[in-house]
C-alpha cells in the first residue's frame, strides 16, 4: 500500500510518518501530498493566535474535547491539533510544550496532535505549517486547530492560513492597551477574552471593544502578488450585511467556561464565509500565496545554481567598492554574471 | 535549514512529581539543536506511546524517580512493539538502581543514566543513537 492510500484510510504511523518527511522538506513526502492533494478542501482551518501565555493551548484542548464529547444533537468531528513554538535562533532546538495542555484528548483516536517548531520562520507559523494542515484535511480531520507561536507580532500568516482566527487575550497582561496589538482587527475573526476567572477582566474586554468600535472597519488582510494589504470596507463592493463583527467572548480554558458559545461562534463564522462566498476567496488567496512563495523560493534556488560564487562575489565587491549600484550589480547578477 | 531535526519526547511516565531532571534534560537537548516534546507529569505508558507515534519522535526519554521504571518501561516497550515503532530509541535517567539496569537493556533501552550525569554526555548518546556518530 503506498503512503497516500495508508493516510486515506487513516492509519496514524502512515500519517505522522509522511508529517516529517514534509517538515524535512523530503521529495517523497512532496510527491506524496501531490497525491493527497485532490481529497483537501474539507475541512475547517481555525487559528488560534495570541501573545505568550494566554491560555492558547488550553483553549485548544477545551475546543477539542467540545468536539469530540459534544453535547446531545451536536456532531461529534475528528479533531487534528497542530501546535507551533518557537525555535531557538542559536543553536535551531526547541521545546515544545503545548501538549501539556492537553492531555485530556489522549487515547482518543478522533484526535492527532502534531508539534512544531517555527525552524526560523517568524510569522507564528512553520514554513510547513500549511502542508501539514493539508495532510491532515486530506486524512479526514474535520476541524483543523492551529496553535501560533505566542509571540506577539501582527500575525498575518495564521490570518491567511486559517478560514477562522481567534485572538485570545488575558487580563493581567500588563497594561491592557499596550498588551492588545494594534493589528489584531484585522486578523481576529473572533476574540477571545481568556482567564475570564481572573481580575481584570472587564478592562480587557472593555479596551478591546473600544478599539472595535475606534478602529477603521477595515476587512481583514488579503494578499495580492506577494504583497499583503487589508482591504478597506468601504470599497469593498459588499453590502453591509454582510459584515462579520468580531464577536467578544469569555472564557475560562482551565474549567471549560464559555466553550458552548464559542463553538457557536466558530460556527456560525464559518456559515457567514460560506454564505458570503468569503470561503471560496480565503481558499483561493491562500493558495494563489502558496503558490507564489513557492515559485520565489525555486527563483532564488535554480538563480543561485546558475550564477558561480566567485561571480557573485566579484559583483558584490564592485557594490561595495561603489563601483556599481544595486540595481545594477542585480541587473548583472539576474543575466547570469559578470561576463555573461 | 534542511538539516534533518532530532525530535525528542522527554516524558514522566507514572505518579512521580520530581520533574527537575527532565526539565533539565529537556532544555540541554534543545540547547543542544533538537526538537524536544514535553509533555509534562503524570503521563501512563500508553500517553508516552502515543505521543511518540504522533509526533515521530526518533528518541523517548523517561525520566522516572519514583522507583516504578520496572513496571512502566516493559509496558513502554510492548505497546511500542504493537504500534509498530520499535526504531525508537529509549532513554532513562532518575534514580535506578544498578542491579535494574541490565534488565532494562535487556528489554531494548540504549541507556541508563542517574543522579550526577553530565547533560552533555546525554546528548553524546542520543546523537550517536540516532544519527550513528558522535557529536561532530
Ligand atoms: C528535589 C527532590 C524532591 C523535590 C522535587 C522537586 C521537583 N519538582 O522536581 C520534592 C521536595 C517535591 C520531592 C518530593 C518527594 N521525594 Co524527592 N527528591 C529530591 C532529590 C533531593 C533531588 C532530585 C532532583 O531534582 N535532582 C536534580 C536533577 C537535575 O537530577 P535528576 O532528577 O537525578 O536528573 C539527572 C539524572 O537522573 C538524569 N535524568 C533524569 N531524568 C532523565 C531522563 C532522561 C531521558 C535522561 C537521559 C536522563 C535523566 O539526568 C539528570 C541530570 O544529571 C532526590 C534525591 C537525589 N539526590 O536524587 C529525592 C528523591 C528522588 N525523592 C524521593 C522521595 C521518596 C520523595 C517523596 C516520595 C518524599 C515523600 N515521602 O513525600 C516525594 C514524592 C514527590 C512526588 N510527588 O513524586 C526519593 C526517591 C526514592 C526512590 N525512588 O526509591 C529520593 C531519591 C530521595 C531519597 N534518597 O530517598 N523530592
Ligand atoms: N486562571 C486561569 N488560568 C488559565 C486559564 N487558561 C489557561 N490558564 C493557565 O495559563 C497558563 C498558560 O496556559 P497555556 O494554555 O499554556 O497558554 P498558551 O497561550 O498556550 O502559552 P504559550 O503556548 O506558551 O504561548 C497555564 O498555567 C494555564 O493553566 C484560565 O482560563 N484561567
Ligand atoms: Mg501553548
Amino acid at each position: 500500500m503506498s503512503l497516500a492510500t495508508s493516510v486515506l484510510a487513516g492509519e496514524r504511523l502512515a500519517m505522522a510518518r509522511l508529517l516529517s518527511q514534509i517538515e524535512n522538506d523530503e521529495p517523497g513526502g512532496w510527491e506524496t501530498l501531490g497525491e493527497l492533494f485532490p481529497h483537501t478542501g474539507q475541512a475547517h482551518l481555525v487559528g488560534v493566535t495570541g501573545a505568550p501565555g494566554t491560555g492558547k493551548s488550553s483553549l485548544v484542548n477545551r475546543l477539542a474535547h467540545y468536539y469530540r464529547n459534544p453535547p446531545a444533537g451536536e456532531p461529534q468531528r475528528k479533531i487534528a491539533v497542530v501546535a507551533v513554538d518557537p525555535s531557538s535562533p542559536f543553536t535551531g532546538g526547541a521545546i515544545l510544550g503545548d501538549r501539556v495542555r492537553m492531555r485530556d484528548l489522549s487515547g482518543d483516536p478522533g484526535v492527532f496532535i502534531r508539534s512544531m517548531a517555527a525552524r526560523g520562520s517568524l510569522g507564528g507559523l512553520a514554513p510547513t505549517t500549511s502542508s501539514m494542515v493539508q495532510v491532515f484535511d486530506a486524512a479526514g480531520f474535520e476541524i483543523i486547530l492551529i496553535e501560533t507561536v505566542g509571540a506577539g507580532q501582527a500575525e498575518v500568516d495564521i490570518a491567511r492560513l486559517a478560514h477562522t482566527t481567534l485572538v485570545v487575550e488575558a487580563p493581567g497582561l500588563g497594561d491592557e492597551i499596550q498588551a492588545i496589538k494594534a493589528g489584531i482587527l484585522e486578523i481576529a475573526d473572533i476574540l477571545v477574552v481568556n482567564k475570564a476567572d481572573r481580575p481584570g477582566v472587564e478592562n480587557t474586554e472593555r479596551a478591546l471593544r473600544s478599539m472595535l468600535e475606534l478602529g477603521h472597519p477595515t476587512r481583514r488582510v488579503v494578499n495580492h502578488h506577494g504583497v499583503v494589504e487589508s482591504i478597506d470596507i468601504n470599497s469593498a463592493e459588499k453590502d453591509f450585511e454582510s459584515l462579520w463583527i468580531p464577536p467578544i467572548l469569555r472564557t475560562v480554558a482551565t474549567k471549560g467556561d464559555g466553550l458552548p458559545d464559542l463553538v457557536r461562534a466558530i460556527a456560525d463564522h464559518l456559515e457567514h464565509l460560506e454564505t458570503t462566498g468569503e470561503r471560496h476567496d480565503r481558499d483561493r488567496t491562500r493558495l494563489q500565496s502558496e503558490l507564489e512563495q513557492l515559485i520565489q523560493g525555486n527563483l532564488v534556488s535554480r538563480w543561485r545554481k546558475e550564477v558561480p560564487d566567485s561571480k557573485y562575489q566579484e559583483i558584490l565587491e564592485s557594490l561595495i567598492a561603489r563601483q556599481m549600484s544595486p540595481h545594477q550589480a542585480a541587473e548583472i547578477l539576474m543575466n547570469g554574471g559578470p561576463t555573461a | 535549514m534542511s538539516e534533518r531535526k532530532i525530535r525528542v519526547l522527554v516524558a514522566k511516565p507514572g505518579l512521580d512529581g520530581h520533574d527537575r531532571g527532565a526539565k533539565v534534560v529537556a532544555r540541554a537537548l534543545r540547547d543542544a539543536g533538537m526538537e524536544v516534546i514535553y509533555t509534562g507529569l503524570r503521563q501512563t505508558p500508553e500517553m508516552v506511546a502515543e505521543v511518540a507515534l504522533q509526533e515521530d519522535v526518533d528518541v523517548i526519554g523517561l525520566s522516572i524517580l519514583s522507583g516504578a521504571h520496572m513496571a512502566l518501561v516493559p509496558r513502554v516497550f510492548e505497546i511500542l512493539a504493537a504500534n509498530g515503532q520499535e526504531h525508537v530509541k529509549v532513554f532513562v535517567g532518575g534514580i535506578i538502581p544498578d542491579e535494574d539496569v541490565p534488565r532494562l537493556m535487556e528489554i531494548g533501552v540504549v541507556g541508563v543514566y542517574g543522579p550526577g550525569t553530565l547533560t552533555g554526555d546525554i546528548i553524546d548518546d542520543v546523537r550517536q543513537a540516532v544519527v550513528g556518530a558522535p557529536a561532530a
